[in-house]
């Protein structure tokens, strides 16, 4: 084999692992709205609803990065035994929380309208949630880590520039604050809300 | 009348003048940033938020649920006429704020839909090309003068607010809002009290009628709805006083930097 065809290799190699892995932020976005609209619109029971969007959030959100964002500086005073704990608890919380409030919705219609990068890390996606005769247009920007560009995740939700995140954050510092900083009563919190019905 | 507009117009100066040596655009952002507003007063809060709880239940609540069924247009124009009556109290501080341009578009925008408008139900500045309105009042102006937002404090009936803008907003009662001058303040026969409580009490009920499902999910998944709702009232503040609704220019970016998880 000459040179000549060892670089076309390469080069091919290369074009088409760029195509393959490199999943732009915008695109990944509106796929997901798309996938969660499709089940939204689908005649299927709350139930099942509820469980097929917990699958695409389990996919496509940074859960052990949200809810290390959530914990804010009182992350940094756990030990593994109740970081994993933590993370556990969160995840099972964040699925009821994150299904349960899109279940609401039918057939929701969300346009992605632009993006901006950030940084290497993030970058934001700008889309529109189209208005009804019940509820009006809604500005909804994601905040995407695209630290691995072959897999974007969403780490906030930014509704008319209201950051759900930073909301969650400051409720668990509430919490956390009411109970002089005891972690366990924010497991207890988190654990009742995800078997609550 | 002119003479209380004056000694407020000299007593915003006065604060100005006080505070403006450290009032850029960071501080001003610095300042209003939620996790500093101290919640000095979190019991008396919370109680004042349970009694709003309650009074939403029994009165908003329900009257919402019944307007929010009117036909769109209906809607649209009482929602409309509500903007317009706030250009009474958008434009004095647009001018307190140095933006002039912009209280010359709210003034023309404000003549504009009350003539062509039919009393401000229909937008029609819109449809001339007048920029997207923004609604501005004394806490914004406070606030871009430099004053910090003090404690956080929960009203009866009007929900969150600051000391801040809870003290500004007194200024609209002693001549600082043109619509309360003309009907409490019977600056002329053609309007009565009614008709300014009833506007207030129907912006009540537009506000909760716009946000109905968006409220009643809010406190369905919130381990703490009073903290979720104090967060969103002070990130929505500090947004309106930054004039800007893009995340990036509120949110400190390192929040988010030393979570690795890729």
């Amino acid at each position: 084999m000459n040179l000549k065809k060892i670089l076309i290799i390469i080069t091919l190699y290369v074009l088409s692992f760029n195509g393959a892995y490199c999943l732009e932020p915008d695109i990944f976005v509106q796929s997901t709205v798309n996938r969660a609209s499709q089940i939204l619109s689908e005649n299927l029971s709350k139930e099942e609803k509820i469980k097929q969007l917990k699958s695409i959030a389990k996919e496509t959100v940074d859960i052990r990065g949200v809810g290390f964002y959530s914990l804010g500086s009182a992350r940094k005073n756990l030990n593994d035994d109740q970081i994993s704990k933590y993370s556990e608890l969160f995840e099972a919380y964040f699925l009821k929380s994150f299904s349960s409030r899109l279940a609401e919705y039918t057939n929701p219609e969300i346009e992605v309208k632009s993006k901006e990068v950030l940084n290497n890390n993030y970058t934001i996606v700008n889309s529109l949630l189209i208005g009804t005769s019940e509820r009006p247009e809604v500005k909804i920007d994601w905040r995407i880590y695209t630290k691995d560009p072959s897999n974007p995740l969403i780490r906030d939700l930014i509704i008319e520039g209201l950051s759900l995140a930073r909301t969650q954050k400051e409720e668990f510092a509430s919490i956390l604050n009411s109970n002089d900083g005891d972690i366990n009563s924010l497991f207890i919190t988190l654990d009742e809300f995800s078997k609550s019905n | 009348m002119f003479r209380k507009l004056l000694i407020i117009v000299s007593t915003l100066l006065l604060i100005t003048f006080n505070a403006n040596a450290g009032s850029d655009g960071e501080l001003i952002l610095k300042k209003n940033q939620p996790s500093e507003v101290k919640d000095c007063f979190e019991k008396l809060n919370r109680a004042t938020f349970g009694f709003n709880q309650a009074l939403d239940g029994v009165l908003f609540k329900p009257v919402a649920s019944v307007y929010r069924v009117l036909p769109s247009p209906v809607k649209t124009g009482v929602s409309n006429s509500l903007d317009n009556l706030s250009n009474l109290v958008t434009i004095p501080n647009n001018i307190l704020q140095g933006e002039l341009k912009k209280a010359g578009v709210n003034t023309g925008r404000f003549i504009v839909n009350t003539t062509i408008g039919i009393l401000g139900f229909v937008d029609a500045a819109k449809y001339f090309g007048f920029p997207d309105y923004e609604k501005e009042d004394y806490g914004q102006s406070l606030a871009t003068m430099g004053v910090g937002p003090g404690c956080y404090i929960v009203l009866p009936v009007l929900g969150p607010s600051t000391v801040r803008d809870a003290a500004a907003s007194l200024t609209n009662f002693i001549g600082g809002d043109a619509w309360y001058n003309v009907t409490v303040n019977n600056d002329t026969q053609y309007f009565s009290d009614f008709d300014y409580y009833a506007s207030r009490v129907t912006s009540g009920v537009d506000f909760r009628a716009k946000n109905y499902d968006a409220i009643d999910n809010l406190e369905k998944n919130s381990i703490d709805f009073y903290a979720s709702v104090k967060s969103l009232y002070l990130q929505d503040r500090q947004q309106k006083i930054l004039n800007t609704n893009k995340i990036i220019e509120t949110q400190d970016d390192s929040d988010w930097e030393e979570i690795e998880t890729q």
